[in-house]
């Protein structure tokens, strides 16, 4: 493998260093074709998007810090009907921020736009221009989103409250003004910009990979974007068709999902969920990429079971196609469809618990650091697991029909998510930060930005299992006194992790403002993939003599 | 760059576009796939539609040694709906593989003629395809002028099919839904001729 020395004075970084001064503001980051321009585009829209969903959570965290509704009334003048369509107008809005504007553009558009080619040893994605095309889609889809809150939705009240899966009738006849409008064309949009970036990530790793970069060389983490990319491929026009039908029973007469035209409306929750389940792993498969990166660079060893891993992940994302019907096990099967659902869906945690198995066997006997990427890494393994457990129990179609709908739901996707996927881009972010910005993260900031997010996602999300454990049903602004205690913990455990971040944003400007530089490769012999090869920042453009790989 | 290797970039591309625009297909040809599966398997307690000769003939109806089983008949309107809409009798006994007829009574208060459809549900939902409805009001569109009662028919018959089907032929009683809905731009001819001369005979 080559060394750092090989690229970092040659006459190229020279002369491209000329061209990054030539490139205007707009021309850069407008008009941007560069993959590392257009990454830190994706990851500071990541940032922005985040923020407003979890200002979202916040104000529903306040509102159920206590039984009754205190604050939600403040936004509707006092009108309690308008202050409960607006609490499914911030579920469905948080939701769909999440997972559409915040985890999908951090990892795949932030981290796979700025480190796939790189790993793989070509100068930039095969596609420039449609790169630049992907993120300014997602900048007019976030918009109408945010402006379907504003118009509209049921008679008299603004905003789509469907949640994010948008069911019908709800999102039909329950729904007759324009909000529900925009929020599909908000996710058509959306889809576009990831189904474009899908391609562009497949034509890319399937053909500019550098002479000897077999696929079975290639590290985890362009493994595990591959493998999302065809989860993109394959599911999002699922979801595309869907809410196009939705579209013309709204708007064109059409009785796809209405029964009184002979329609049915769990046929949606079929096609929703032929699409959302993938989804989930579309959300989770590029943080167990960047995990694998992370804990084999501070084991300083290869990760365990390379060929395992990969083609674990290969194995998630095909069964990931042959489950969707657990998110239905209420919806009226039959007890032979909820066995094979609830039997297929538990064979999910075999290649699962492989890719666990293999990140603890990499770290064992390992020479073991814990800068603040490591100890994301290892949160990501603990709260995932935790998560991942749940999901078995969930996954019985049996326990299923007491938890659906309930708060133990949304402290299991949480656990996967929130603490999973969250944790897993906080870990890629502390480790290429300074790769990225050849600036290096405060250390003591990082850690204590760990630490102070890790307590405070767990106090509010564990006794979660608990409310749900007692049946308090999910989506409500408003429950009996007897879940008042667990969700009070809850609500300060949002407060908590509210300071983690506000640590993460002064650590963001601390480290920006800061004067001092980072080499080359700052994690030393651990990292042993393609970016430690090149200066941090890396030049403007990578490559232009392909490394080869032995 | 080479042509060549612009050329397998944009065949990858391409394949991939391909892969993505045959997923959309796919969504929309699940939806007279998924309407097919519900009524080869009764899926979600769709009912059978069979012909008058489908009935079982009277040998297979003896060997059947005369079980019987309860029809429960229940009715609904949807919001909108100006129908007041019952059923003659709330429960009948019968034989399985006996052809039977039942009724159901609507009356419009409407000032004026109005259309509706009904949409009919079976429970317990393993029990729908067995469920046979040889004619139906439910077929077809219904009109009824301002003020107007009309009786509205069903015949149907239980398949015996359902006493080999170990989810199924425990069940003693099924329940036949239906609702009403509105419809705002009725079929040009309209046919509750075939309800009220019905209601004649009756």
């Amino acid at each position: 493998m080559a060394t750092p020395s090989a690229y970092a004075g040659t006459a190229d970084h020279a002369h491209d260093h000329h061209d990054d001064h030539k490139l205007g503001f707009v021309q850069r980051w407008l008009f941007s074709t560069n993959h590392k321009d257009i990454g830190t585009l994706y990851l500071i829209f990541a940032i922005i998007a985040g923020t407003i969903g979890g200002a979202i959570s916040g104000i529903m965290r306040l509102e159920l810090a206590q039984p009754g509704i205190q604050y939600l009334t403040f936004f509707t003048q006092g009108n309690l009907d308008a202050s409960y369509h607006l609490w499914n107008v911030f579920i469905t809005a948080h939701g769909l921020i999440m997972v559409f504007f915040t985890v999908m553009p951090a990892m795949i558009g932030g981290f796979g736009n700025w480190f796939v080619p790189i790993m793989i040893g070509a100068p930039d994605m095969a596609f420039p221009r449609m790169n630049n095309v992907s993120f300014w889609l997602l900048v007019p889809s976030f918009a109408l989103l945010c402006g379907s809150m504003f118009v509209e939705g049921p008679a008299g009240f603004n905003g789509a409250g469907t949640g994010w899966t948008v069911y019908p009738p709800l999102s039909t006849s329950g729904h007759p003004g324009p909000a529900v409008d925009m929020a599909i064309l908000s996710l058509h949009i959306a889809g576009a910009s990831s189904i474009l970036g899908a391609i562009n990530f497949i034509t890319t790793i399937l053909n500019m990979r550098a002479p000897g970069m077999t696929l079975h060389k290639m590290p985890l983490f362009v493994w595990s974007v591959l493998v999302t990319a065809f989860l993109l491929l394959l599911s999002l026009p699922v979801l595309a068709g869907a809410i196009t039908m939705l579209l013309t029973d709204r708007n064109f007469g059409t009785h796809f999902f209405t029964a009184d035209g002979g329609g049915d409306p769990v046929l949606y929750q079929h096609l929703f969920w032929f699409f959302g389940h993938p989804e989930v792993y579309i959300l989770i498969l590029p943080g167990f990429g960047m995990v694998s990166q992370i804990i084999s660079t501070f084991s300083k060893k290869p990760v365990f079971g390379y060929l395992g891993m990969a083609y674990a992940m290969v194995a998630i994302g095909f069964i990931g196609f042959l489950v969707w019907a657990h998110h239905m096990f209420t919806a009226g099967l039959d007890v032979n469809t909820k066995m094979y659902f609830t039997a297929a869906t538990m064979i999910i945690a075999v290649p699962t618990g492989i890719k666990i198995f293999s990140w603890i066997a990499t770290m064992w006997g390992g020479s073991l650091s814990f800068p603040t990427p490591m100890l994301w890494a290892i949160g990501f393994i603990f709260m995932f697991t935790v998560g991942g457990v749940t999901g078995v129990i969930l996954a019985n179609a049996g326990v299923d029909t007491y938890f659906h709908d309930t708060y133990y739901v949304v402290a299991h996707f949480h656990y996967v998510l929130s603490l999973g996927a969250v944790f897993a881009i906080f870990a890629g972010f502390y480790y290429w930060f300074g790769k990225m910005t050849g600036k290096p993260y405060n250390e003591f900031l990082g850690k204590l930005h760990f630490w102070v997010f890790f307590v405070g996602v767990n106090v509010m999300f564990f006794p979660m299992h608990f409310l749900g454990q007692d049946g308090m049903p999910r989506r409500i602004p408003d429950y009996p006194a007897q879940f008042a205690q667990y969700n009070q913990i809850a609500s300060y455990g949002y407060a908590i992790m509210a300071v983690g971040m506000l640590i993460f944003f002064v650590n963001l400007a601390v480290s920006m403002l800061g004067k001092r530089r980072v080499e080359g490769n700052y994690w030393g012999e651990g990292a042993t993939t393609l970016e430690w090869t090149l200066s941090s920042p890396p030049p403007f453009h990578q490559f232009e003599t392909l490394p080869v790989i032995k | 760059m080479t042509d060549l290797a612009l050329r397998a970039r944009r065949r990858t591309a391409l394949l991939a576009a391909g892969i993505a625009l045959a997923m959309i297909g796919l969504a929309y040809a699940s939806v007279p796939l998924y309407r097919l599966f519900c009524q080869a398997t009764g899926f979600g307690g769709t009912t059978g539609r069979a012909e008058a000769t489908a009935l079982p003939d009277a040998q297979t109806l003896r060997s059947l040694g005369g079980r019987t089983i309860k029809i429960r008949f229940d009715s609904n309107t949807a919001p909108g709906m100006t129908w007041k809409f019952q059923p003659r009798d709330r429960e009948q006994t019968i034989t399985i593989g006996e052809k039977r007829l039942a009724f159901y009574r609507a009356t419009s208060t409407a000032g004026t003629a109005t259309t509706g459809r009904a949409i009919f549900n079976v429970s317990p939902d393993t029990a729908g395809q067995y469920f046979r409805k040889i004619e139906c009001f439910c077929f077809t569109e219904q009109t009824l002028a301002a003020g107007e009662t009309v009786e509205m028919p069903v015949t149907f018959f239980v398949d015996p099919a359902i006493l080999d089907d170990p989810d199924a032929r425990k069940i003693d009683e099924i329940t036949l839904s239906y609702t009403f809905y509105p419809v705002d731009n009725p079929a040009p001819k309209p046919l509750s001729a075939a309800a009220t001369k019905i209601e004649n005979k009756g």
